[in-house]
């Protein structure tokens, strides 16, 4: 019954600019569908507002400190952590095994894919199996993998790898195979060769697939990585994070997983600015 | 040694038949292109004027059918679509497939022929539909080809776009003299731009007509409506009406 009386009111809101505008006889102005053009800093809206209420909250003691530090403890104990080394060394063991996985993982799922996308036969040999593998989360290989590989390194950054090419795989090979038709005709009637029509038809028209896949790779890469460093480890932020458990330093914990966040964050913004750079001869509507 | 063709006749279709394909049949169709000759195919659409296109440029690889097709090696396409990489600049898409030490120029003179001098480094994305078709004309011209098969060129374009696109088309064919067959569904098109025009109508050649118009005077605007009633009477139209 309230929304009856609000109705009127609305109408009066939204139709009173459209009348006052440019006179009686104007036609109304068209509706805009696309998004316009984005502010690039319009994305920390969200997690200014988050940090705000998280300190808002800390101030008025509606977080308790041993549930969710204050913002301010979590800086200091970040500060503390730089200071004595811990988080730089931690970081810079968690980023190397990353950057090792990501390595195998992007070279072998782009060659894989190119193999099964450029060919038949490699079709035929390749799908099915990366198919099955899709199948298969990669933590539930983990198991196997420790019994092949150990507990060191190796392991770690065989999980990773794993981690990363499925999506790059998934997302180079869809592209290769989704070259219009359109442009393999125009490429018989100006007679490219093989190589030729690789190189120039085929690989740049799936680049925007395979960078699609790298973002998605880079992500399950550190999401590989908080689940191996908490498995067996004795180094790396996860096993920072871990040993905080141990001592219930839930500011530890927090920051640990803030540097996590900003990791994640930083790589696909890399990995965003690269496909800029790369692919800009598409108009798309969030440009 | 087969028996020779005519000397001047550089296509040439003898009893050619397409079946099961996505745009028509052809049943039976024979066609002789000479060397410089501008030939529009006219006809409905499903006629199989595009099927018959398509197969002299060697594009219906899945095509079933049978007849003989002599065609020069040295041919171009344009599309209905301008059908432009659209992640290579104007000028890589001019001359994509080219090689040698001079194709960057070759490639930027076939643009300023067509008008679009000073475009080579614009993505296709930036340039409107009239522009993009130029490009295309631009890529195909840019190979000096025997016979250029145009497959509806100007049907996505506007009005008056296509009438420029006429003089343009009328001006480079003149200078670079292939043969051509420009594939139409509009009967004024055909008249304007071509020496001959032939219609298909279900696979088969209907008619086979000598434009001959005068360039200029009454006599010209006579001679353009008694072929224009003709053709539109074998497609099956009436004065204009259907």
């Amino acid at each position: 019954m309230n929304a009856h009386a609000f109705a009127p009111v609305a109408l009066a809101e939204t139709e009173a600019p459209t009348l006052a505008a440019p006179g009686p006889d104007a036609p109304a102005a068209p509706r805009r569908l696309g998004l316009g053009a984005a502010d690039p800093l319009g994305w920390l809206l969200g997690p200014a507002l988050a940090l705000f209420a998280w300190t808002v909250g800390s101030c008025i003691g509606l977080i308790d400190p041993r549930v969710l530090p204050a913002p301010w403890t979590a800086a200091e104990t970040a500060i503390q952590l730089v200071l004595d080394g811990r988080l730089p060394d931690n970081l810079a063991i968690s980023a190397w095994r990353v950057a090792q996985g990501l390595a195998i993982g992007v070279s072998s799922g782009l060659v894989i894919a190119l193999l099964a996308g450029l060919s038949l036969a490699g079709g035929y040999l390749f799908d099915g199996l990366v198919q099955m593998k899709r199948a298969i989360p990669t933590l539930a290989l983990i198991p196997l993998v420790v019994i092949w590989f150990g507990i060191g390194e190796t392991m770690k950054v065989a999980v990773i790898a794993l981690a990363v090419f499925v999506p790059i795989y998934l997302n180079t090979h869809a592209a290769l195979r989704g070259i219009e038709t359109r442009y393999v005709e125009l490429a018989e009637t100006v007679g490219l060769s093989r190589l030729a029509f690789v190189r120039h038809v085929v690989l740049p028209g799936a680049l925007p697939g395979f960078m699609l896949g790298l973002r998605f790779g880079v992500m399950s890469a550190w999401l590989a990585l908080v689940v191996v460093e908490q498995l067996n480890a004795t180094s790396g932020i996860g096993y920072m994070i871990n040993l905080a458990r141990v001592y219930a330093q839930t500011d530890v914990i927090v920051v640990g997983i803030l540097v996590y966040a900003l990791l994640g964050l930083a790589s696909d913004a890399t990995v965003r600015a690269a496909e800029r750079r790369l692919v800009a001869w598409r108009r798309t509507l969030g440009k | 040694m087969t028996a020779p063709s005519p000397p001047a006749a550089i296509v040439r279709v003898r009893g050619l038949a397409r079946r099961f394909t996505l745009k028509g049949v052809l049943n039976g169709v024979d066609l002789d292109i000479r060397k410089g000759e501008f030939v529009a195919l006219l006809g409905r659409s499903g006629c199989g004027k595009s099927t018959l296109l398509r197969a002299i440029a060697r594009l219906d690889h899945e095509a079933i059918g049978s007849g003989e097709i002599r065609a020069p090696e040295r041919l171009s396409v344009v599309f209905q679509d301008a059908r432009l990489l659209p992640w290579k600049r104007v000028l890589d898409n001019v001359i994509l497939g080219l090689t040698g030490p001079d194709v960057r120029e070759r490639g930027r003179a076939a643009l300023a022929e067509v008008e679009l001098g000073g475009r080579e480094a614009s993505w296709p994305y930036e340039l409107s539909g009239g522009e993009q078709q130029r490009v295309a004309l631009a890529r195909s011209l840019v190979r000096q080809p025997e016979l250029l098969l145009a497959d509806e060129p100007f049907g996505a374009l506007d009005a008056l776009t296509r009438i420029r696109m006429h003089g343009l088309l009328k001006r480079l064919v003149a200078s670079h003299q292939p043969a051509v067959l420009l594939v139409t569904h509009d009967v004024d098109e055909a008249i304007e731009l071509a020496d001959r025009v032939v219609v298909l109508e279900q696979g088969k050649v209907a008619a086979d007509v000598a434009v001959e118009l005068p360039s200029v005077g009454p006599e010209r605007a006579a001679r353009f409506a008694a072929l224009r009633r003709e053709l539109l009477g074998r497609l099956g139209v009436v004065d204009g009406v259907a």
